[in-house]
């Protein structure tokens, strides 16, 4: 499983890759962590003729709090969210969240901005991002512009993001109330057969592979916002989703995952 | 091809790589340090962990050239040159933590960075970290006890 051969460029700044990615279109891929990417690569299921390696631009690690929001750096790492004293006190579901993705040796290589590119459903921080209310960031040849976590996803693997833009930041607000986040799997170190995010004590609630996108459940949030209980608002999560199917559950059993898993998410996060 | 500079277990070694080239492969083909295995070939096994920059990393999960400029540690390099083991690995001797012995090289190195990572490892600490290795002879119960014995005397 060797990947198909490439050309490699290493960018050393966000605007270099930029004009990278401009010169050459659809055919060129950002590289940031890669695990994503390569284990596509691998399998052939992506075969870019151009790799942008963005993974050495520093300046984008970091993570700074303040005025209620918290800013993280594209290139920020799993792993640096989970261990961030700053992130744990402004945002503790995002640290959480972090802590839980694949394993330690995924986390020390895995990027925010790459883990939002790739807009994988069954991502975990990418409906993290969502349950909070986040804003990404984007940098394209004309400037940068702000996308709404809600606008970001279109479809499995796919986002609004133009094949010559590059995530630079990920905003989210500084959230200390109830949070809470449930990833269901059967195998260690798996994707989550269906997760729940839980933000602001229930006033974002996001689902995990209930869909070809991060799913904000609506519902939910519209039932506690007018005085449900959890257990009644958490009958509403599945309504109207179209789960995806495969060996590990078919779309009645993830339906009957995310009623149970809400339920609990908004127990643990303090909503009765 | 593209050239590449790292210094795996403390030597500076340069090689001419094509971009595609994992960095397993440059370890265990250019390199000749065979000790780093290649199980699943997906990210999911961890038999290719080695340290990058002092973190484990998955070396079938990147390539060679994103590695250029860092310093890379193979189980080749953990013992003392006299062969004085690393008390990690003095640890899963003494607590007969392998069987077959495929997957005990990624396992050190992800139990070395696991221990110097989360400081006070408890034993669901342990399995927790360790999910990103498996032992297909299941041999999990004596690499808990060795990571947790090596966590437990100091060893990083």
């Amino acid at each position: 499983m060797i990947p198909a051969a490439f050309d490699y460029e290493v960018a050393e700044s966000a605007e270099a890759a930029i004009s990278l990615l401009a010169e050459h279109g659809d055919d060129a891929k950002l590289l940031a962590g890669g695990h994503s990417l390569i284990p596509m690569m691998r399998y052939r299921l992506a075969t870019p003729s151009v790799l942008v390696d963005v993974g050495r631009l520093d300046d984008l690690r970091y993570i700074r709090a303040g005025n209620g929001t918290v800013s993280i750096g594209a290139l920020t790492r799993h792993s640096e969210l989970e261990h961030s004293a700053a992130l744990a006190e402004a945002c503790p579901l995002l640290a959480s969240v972090a802590a839980l993705v694949g394993d330690p040796a995924v986390r020390h290589r895995g990027t925010l901005g790459g883990t939002l590119a790739h807009a994988d459903p069954a991502s975990d921080l990418p409906a993290a991002v969502l349950a909070l209310g986040g804003t990404i960031v984007a940098q394209g040849p004309g400037g940068s512009r702000e996308i709404a976590a809600s606008d970001f996803f279109t479809g499995y693997f796919e986002s609004v993001l133009d094949a010559d833009e590059m995530i630079t930041e990920v905003r989210v607000p500084a959230d200390r109330g109830g949070w809470n986040y449930q990833k269901f799997n059967r195998r260690a170190q798996d994707w989550a057969i269906v997760g729940v995010a839980v933000a602001g004590g229930g006033s974002g609630v996001s689902l995990v592979n209930m869909g070809s996108v991060p799913v904000r459940a609506s519902g939910v949030e519209a039932a506690l916002a007018g005085g449900a209980s959890a257990a009644e608002a958490a009958a509403v999560a599945a309504d109207g989703l179209e789960p995806p199917e495969d060996l590990n559950a078919d779309a009645e059993y993830r339906s009957h995952l995310a009623r149970v898993l809400t339920e609990r998410a908004l127990n643990a996060a303090g909503v009765a | 091809m593209t050239a590449v500079t790292l210094t795996v277990n403390g030597a500076e070694r340069s090689l001419e790589v094509e971009p595609r080239t994992l960095l397993v492969h440059a370890l265990r083909d250019e390199l000749r340090l065979t000790g780093t295995n290649v199980g699943c070939d997906s990210s999911s096994c961890g038999a290719c962990t080695v340290l990058v920059d002092g973190q484990s990393a998955k070396s079938c999960t990147m390539f060679a050239v994103q590695a250029d400029g860092a310093d890379i540690t193979t189980i080749e390099g953990v013992a003392d040159a006299d062969g004085t083991l690393h008390p990690m690995q003095q640890a899963f001797h003494e607590h007969h933590a392998l069987q077959c012995g495929y997957c005990t090289p990624g396992m050190v190195m992800a139990a070395i960075s696991l221990v110097e990572e989360y400081p006070g490892l408890d034993e669901h600490g342990v399995r927790h970290g360790l999910e990103g290795n498996l032992c297909r002879c299941t041999g999990y119960q004596n690499i808990v006890d060795a990571v947790l014995a090596a966590a437990g005397s100091g060893g990083d």
